[in-house]
């Protein structure tokens, strides 16, 4: 016993070490996997603080950018209204009954302090959290595209897990025929995506729009991706197809998040039928 | 809390900041970005291996980790090279033991300095890619990006220590 206690104490700093070093490789172990990491992330009270002050700063360069974006969005946003407006012109009076309308999705604005890109599994930290409703697993887009899904959050911040992330899986389909793949990323070049699992039935062409397919509850359907950049079939399957997306991912200012109001209900209902 | 004490906690604080709020978002040539931080290491007095340089090693580690969303992979590697930087030191020198009393980083011999630095800085690289992508398929990818980033991290080391040295 004496000597146990005698060479543990030789090698204190080779166990304290060794115990450190473990400890190390299980938070990599735990940032690997999908939904693990809870201690180290960029979540919490004081990164979150430090990068909100330094993204102060830096958000008058983006400023333009934002502009321009915002500005894009309401042409966009004119034109939907336009279309709606004519269409009631056709009838001289509507009855609009609330009871027939239900909220399905709510958006929470938030801004990104702090955006990777360049990195193997790339993350996202905004300015918003439990505090404004936020939980993990919400989509998050901008009024160009889809950008990625909250993981961890904290009271007032949250960390996004990016559609650059080697572990990032969303469900997509094609804008003009409903075949359904899904979204992966293979870590190459920040502005280029690609998508798995498209059954060789559809047939695909350069240039062709993917948008999300509604198939979880995550997203919505129809929130845009990006186009086909280019695709090779091999063994009759397709061996890959790069899709190019509409978000610059290197710039992003202010997002918004989903919350499917109806998450709750579709994931009993899945539970209890998968049950039976 | 002597002196060197609080040089030290300035220090760590510093180089925590430095990496994250500029290093982090070099970005030079499209994904390099120098680990400046690790010249905590190199600037930790040379003595016996204790449970101070243990510590604050892994500490810092996961500092920079908690900040680029990383897991452990900093703290890893850092601790990983501050444990084995004296038996790194005593094969550059060629001594079995090392007079700690007397030996310090600036008086060594510039040749040697510079090859203590390269061997820590590539050790450490190649521990932080090699976790990031924890695959076998991407080892020349692991091999490019330590090699590049080293050569970054080096070049920075030296500058500093240069300007170091001049101040002391």
């Amino acid at each position: 016993m004496q000597q146990i206690i005698s060479f543990l104490y030789k090698n204190k700093f080779f166990i304290l070490f060794l115990l450190l070093e473990l400890l190390a490789l299980t938070f990599t172990i735990q940032s690997h996997s999908y939904h693990k990491s809870k201690f180290v992330n960029s979540a919490n009270f004081v990164t979150g603080g430090i990068y909100n002050k330094i993204n102060n700063f830096k958000e008058f360069l983006l400023l333009k950018k934002e502009n321009k974006r915002l500005s894009e969005e309401n042409v966009y946003l004119r034109n939907v209204l336009g279309i709606h407006e004519k269409s009631l012109l056709k009838f001289d009076s509507i009855i609009t009954d609330t009871v027939n309308y239900s909220q399905i999705y709510q958006f929470t604005s938030a801004k990104v302090i702090n955006n990777s890109y360049r990195k193997n599994n790339n993350y996202l930290t905004i300015n918003k959290g439990s505090d404004n409703g936020l939980e993990s697993d919400l989509g998050v887009i901008n009024s160009k595209g889809i950008i990625g899904i909250t993981k961890s959050v904290s009271k007032n911040y949250a960390t996004v897990l990016s559609i650059l992330n080697v572990n990032s899986r969303v469900n997509v389909k094609l804008l003009n025929s409903n075949h359904f793949g899904s979204l992966s990323w293979d870590n190459a070049n920040y502005s280029t995506v690609q998508l798995l699992d498209l059954p060789i039935q559809a047939s695909i062409y350069i240039g062709d729009t993917v948008i999300t397919g509604g198939k979880s509850t995550i997203f919505p359907e129809g929130i845009p991706v990006g186009t086909i950049k280019d695709f090779k079939t091999k063994n009759n399957t397709y061996d890959f197809i790069n899709i190019t997306l509409f978000n610059d991912m290197s710039s992003i200012g202010f997002v918004q998040i989903i919350n499917n109001l109806d998450k709750l209900e579709i994931k009993e209902l899945e539970e209890k039928t998968s049950n039976e | 809390m002597n002196r060197e004490n609080i040089n030290i906690a300035f220090l760590l604080i510093g180089l925590v900041l430095l990496q994250i709020v500029v290093l982090n978002n070099i970005n030079f040539l499209g994904y390099i970005n120098p680990f400046l931080y690790i010249i905590f290491i190199f600037l930790f007095p040379i003595k016996k291996i204790d449970s101070s340089l243990i510590l604050l090693s892994f500490f810092l580690g996961l500092a920079i980790d908690i900040f680029s969303n990383t897991g452990g992979i900093n703290a890893f590697a850092t601790l990983f090279i501050a444990y084995v930087r004296i038996p790194v030191l005593k094969s550059i020198l060629g001594k079995r033991e090392i007079d700690y009393s007397i030996t310090s980083l600036f008086k060594l011999p510039f040749f040697r300095l510079f090859l203590y630095v390269v061997i820590l800085t590539f050790i450490h690289h190649f521990i932080v890619f090699g976790l990031e992508y924890l695959k076998w398929s991407n080892f020349g990818l692991i091999l490019l990006k330590t090699f590049l980033t080293s050569i970054f991290t080096i070049i920075l080391i030296m500058i500093s220590f240069t300007f170091i040295s001049r101040k002391r």
